[in-house]
C-alpha cells in the first residue's frame, strides 16, 4: 500500500504533467488533450511507483515496457517521459514542429518509445510480442499496454485479446482508459462496446474495474495484476475525458482540439489552483 | 533433368537452420503451418514457435513486439493474408520502426491453381513495394530460396520473401544470390529477357527459341525486386534494344513497373511486360492459367520480336 505522502506525491506529479499536456498542445496548435488528460493518473502511477525502468538507459533489456497503443494521447506519454527524465522538458514545446523529435503520433527515435503508434488497435499486439519475448527469454519483467475505449472497437484488440489468453500471458497488463468518448461523440452511441467487462472476461482475461482517477486504487489494481497468474490482466479504468480542466471534461470537441490562448489561460489557471 | 524442389520446403528446413545457428530466432504462422512448412521449425523448436490461428493481423503486430525485444522473427502465412490482410500492421508497426520481421509469404501468384482469384495474389508485391524500408525477394528456385532466407536473417530491417506454391526446377549454374543483385543467366545483344520467380524457367525457354530465329536474347535473373539492380538494367537498356519483364503478378506494381520506373528517369527504354493484366485469377491447373494470362515462354518469345 501507498502511505498518504507518496499518494500527495503522484497527485501533485499528475497535476504537473496535465499542466505540461496543456502547453504542449496550446503550442503545437493541434493534437489531442481530452484522452491525454483522462490517462494522466494512471500513466503517472505506473512509471512513478509501478514500473520497473531507467530513464538514464531506455534500452536497459529487463526493464517493465510500456506501449501506448491509442498513440494520438501521446502528449500524456511524452510527459511522463520528460518528468522521467528521458529527455530534456524543454522538447515538449517543440511537439508536431517540423524536424522535431516529438512526432505527432509516438515515433522510435524518442528515448523510451519501444514501437511507433498511431494506427489504432495495434498496441495489444505489440504488446503481447513483448510479452512473449519474457517468456522465451525467462525474464520477470511487465509489459504494461494503454488503449482506448474507442479502440476496441478495432478486430485486431480482439484477435490479440484471445491470443494473450491462450498463451496464458500473465506479465501482461492492459490499461483500458474508459472515458466514454470518441471522435464521433459518445462510444455508446457511435458503437457500443458494452458490456466491456464481460467481453474481456469471456475472452479469458481477469478483469478489474476501477476509478481511474484515484491514485490509491490505480496502485492497487497495478500490483493485483502482478499477482495474477496463468491469465492476462486488464485494467478498465473509468475516467472523465478531459480530466482536470473543467470546460473539457466530457466535451467531445477536446478530443481532438488543442485550446487557444485565451483557453489555455483558464486551463493553467485552474490547474495550478490560482 | 534437373531437380524439381517446393521452396517451401526448402524455407521450412532452412528455418531450422537458422533455429539451430541463433536462440533469437522465433517463428510464427497463422494456422498455415503445414502449407507453408513452417511445421518443421515448429517440431525442432516448439518453444519460438507460435500459431496465432486464422488472425493475420494479431500476428503481424505481435511480430513487431517481439522484434522489439531482439528477436528475429519470420512469419509466414499465404501471400493473400500477408500482403493484403494484414497491410497496416506490416506499414505501421513493422517498416515504420524497421523492425527485423523477415515476411515469407507462401502460395503467391496464379500458379496457386485450383483455389481460385480468392488465393492469387498477384498484387502482393505492389503493396510490399511501395512501404518505406522493405525489402523484397522472389527467389527462382530452393537453393536460391535458401540464400534469401539466410540474407534476410543477415540483414537488418523488414523483408519480403514471395515463395510459390508448386516445385520448381532447380537452375544449373546459378551465381548465388547478393541483395540488391541481379545476374545475367545467358548473354545476348538483341534483347534483354528480365525475370523473377517461377518465370525465370520461362525466359530461359524463351531464349533458347529466340536463338533458334537467330534473336539474340539476354537473360537477366532478378530476384531482388527492392533494392533494385538499376546498374544492370542501364547496361542492359544501352546494350540491347529493349526489355521483356517477366513476373508472376500484377503489370501493376511489380517487377516491370520497377524496371519503368527506374528506367524512365535515367534512360528510357522500351519496356514490354509479362503478368498479369488487371485481371483476377481464376481456378484450373497451373499449365492452363499460365497459357490463360500469357505467361508463357510463347508470349515472352512474341513480346521480345516485336522490339527487335
Amino acid at each position: 500500500m501507498l502511505d498518504n505522502k507518496k499518494i500527495a506525491e503522484l497527485e501533485e506529479k499528475a497535476r504537473e504533467i496535465r499542466v505540461m499536456i496543456i502547453k504542449m498542445l496550446a503550442r503545437a496548435g493541434s493534437g489531442h488533450p481530452g484522452g491525454s488528460l483522462s490517462s494522466a493518473d494512471f500513466l503517472t502511477c505506473l512509471y512513478f511507483s509501478v514500473m520497473r525502468h531507467n530513464p538514464r538507459d531506455p534500452n536497459w533489456p529487463d526493464r517493465d515496457r510500456f506501449h501506448l497503443s491509442k498513440g494520438h494521447c501521446c502528449p500524456v506519454f511524452y510527459s511522463v517521459l520528460a518528468e522521467a527524465g528521458y529527455f530534456p522538458k524543454t522538447e515538449l514545446l517543440n511537439l508536431r514542429k517540423f524536424g522535431a523529435m516529438l512526432q505527432g503520433h509516438p515515433d522510435r527515435h524518442t528515448p523510451g518509445v519501444d514501437v511507433c503508434s498511431g494506427s489504432l488497435g495495434q498496441g495489444l499486439s505489440v504488446a503481447l510480442g513483448m510479452s512473449l519475448a519474457a517468456k522465451i527469454d525467462k525474464k520477470d519483467y511487465r509489459v504494461y499496454c494503454l488503449m482506448g475505449d474507442g479502440e476496441v472497437q478495432e478486430g485486431n484488440i480482439w484477435e490479440a485479446a484471445m491470443a494473450a489468453a491462450h498463451y496464458k500471458c500473465d506479465n501482461l497488463c492492459a490499461i483500458l482508459d474508459y472515458n466514454g468518448f470518441q471522435i464521433d461523440g459518445r462510444v455508446a452511441d457511435v458503437m457500443a462496446i458494452e458490456p466491456l467487462a464481460d467481453k474481456w472476461r469471456a475472452f479469458g482475461w481477469y478483469v478489474i474495474e476501477l476509478d481511474g482517477h484515484n491514485m490509491s486504487a490505480i496502485y492497487k489494481a497495478l500490483n493485483t495484476a502482478k499477482k495474477i497468474k496463468e491469465k492476462p490482466t486488464i485494467l478498465i479504468a473509468k475516467t472523465i475525458k478531459g480530466k482536470g480542466v473543467s470546460f473539457m471534461e466530457n466535451v467531445v470537441d477536446f478530443h481532438g482540439r488543442s485550446p487557444s490562448e485565451e483557453e489555455t489561460q483558464l486551463a493553467l489557471k485552474e490547474l495550478k489552483g490560482e | 533433368m534437373a531437380e524439381m524442389l517446393y521452396a517451401r520446403d526448402v524455407y521450412g528446413k532452412t528455418l531450422v537452420e537458422l533455429g539451430k545457428r541463433s536462440a533469437d530466432v522465433v517463428v510464427l504462422d497463422a494456422d498455415l503451418s503445414g502449407s507453408t512448412r513452417t511445421g518443421i521449425f515448429l517440431k525442432e523448436f516448439p518453444e519460438r514457435f507460435f500459431n496465432f490461428g486464422v488472425a493475420e493481423q494479431n500476428m503481424m503486430a505481435t511480430a513487431a513486439g517481439l522484434a522489439s525485444c531482439g528477436k528475429v522473427v519470420f512469419v509466414s502465412t499465404f501471400a493473400m493474408f500477408a500482403s493484403g490482410r494484414a497491410w497496416d500492421q506490416v506499414r505501421n508497426t513493422i517498416c515504420y520502426s524497421d523492425f527485423n520481421v523477415k515476411i515469407v509469404a507462401t502460395h503467391a501468384g496464379i500458379t496457386v491453381g485450383p483455389d481460385g482469384a480468392s488465393h492469387q495474389a498477384v498484387e502482393d508485391i505492389a503493396l510490399m513495394r511501395s512501404i518505406p524500408n522493405m525489402k523484397i525477394i522472389v527467389p527462382c528456385d530452393g537453393p536460391e530460396t535458401r540464400e534469401a532466407v539466410l540474407t534476410a536473417f543477415e540483414t537488418n530491417g523488414p523483408f519480403y520473401i514471395r515463395l510459390g506454391r508448386s516445385k520448381v526446377p532447380t537452375l544449373e549454374k546459378r551465381p548465388s544470390f547478393k541483395l540488391g543483385k541481379g545476374y545475367i543467366l545467358r548473354d545476348g545483344s538483341d534483347v534483354t529477357l528480365v525475370a523473377c520467380g517461377l518465370m525465370i524457367h520461362e525466359a530461359l525457354k524463351a531464349q533458347e527459341a529466340l536463338a533458334k530465329e537467330k534473336i539474340s536474347a539476354r537473360v537477366i535473373s532478378m530476384p531482388t525486386i527492392k533494392p533494385l539492380d538499376g546498374d544492370l538494367l542501364l547496361e542492359a537498356a544501352h546494350e540491347t534494344k529493349g526489355l521483356v519483364v517477366c513476373e508472376e503478378h500484377s503489370v501493376i506494381g511489380g517487377l516491370t513497373s520497377s524496371c519503368a520506373e527506374f528506367l524512365s528517369e535515367r534512360y528510357p527504354t522500351r519496356i514490354l511486360g509479362i503478368g498479369v493484366r488487371n485481371r483476377f485469377g481464376q481456378s484450373g491447373d497451373e499449365k492452363s492459367l499460365l497459357k490463360e494470362y500469357k505467361l508463357t515462354s510463347d508470349d515472352i518469345v512474341a513480346s521480345a520480336k516485336t522490339l527487335v
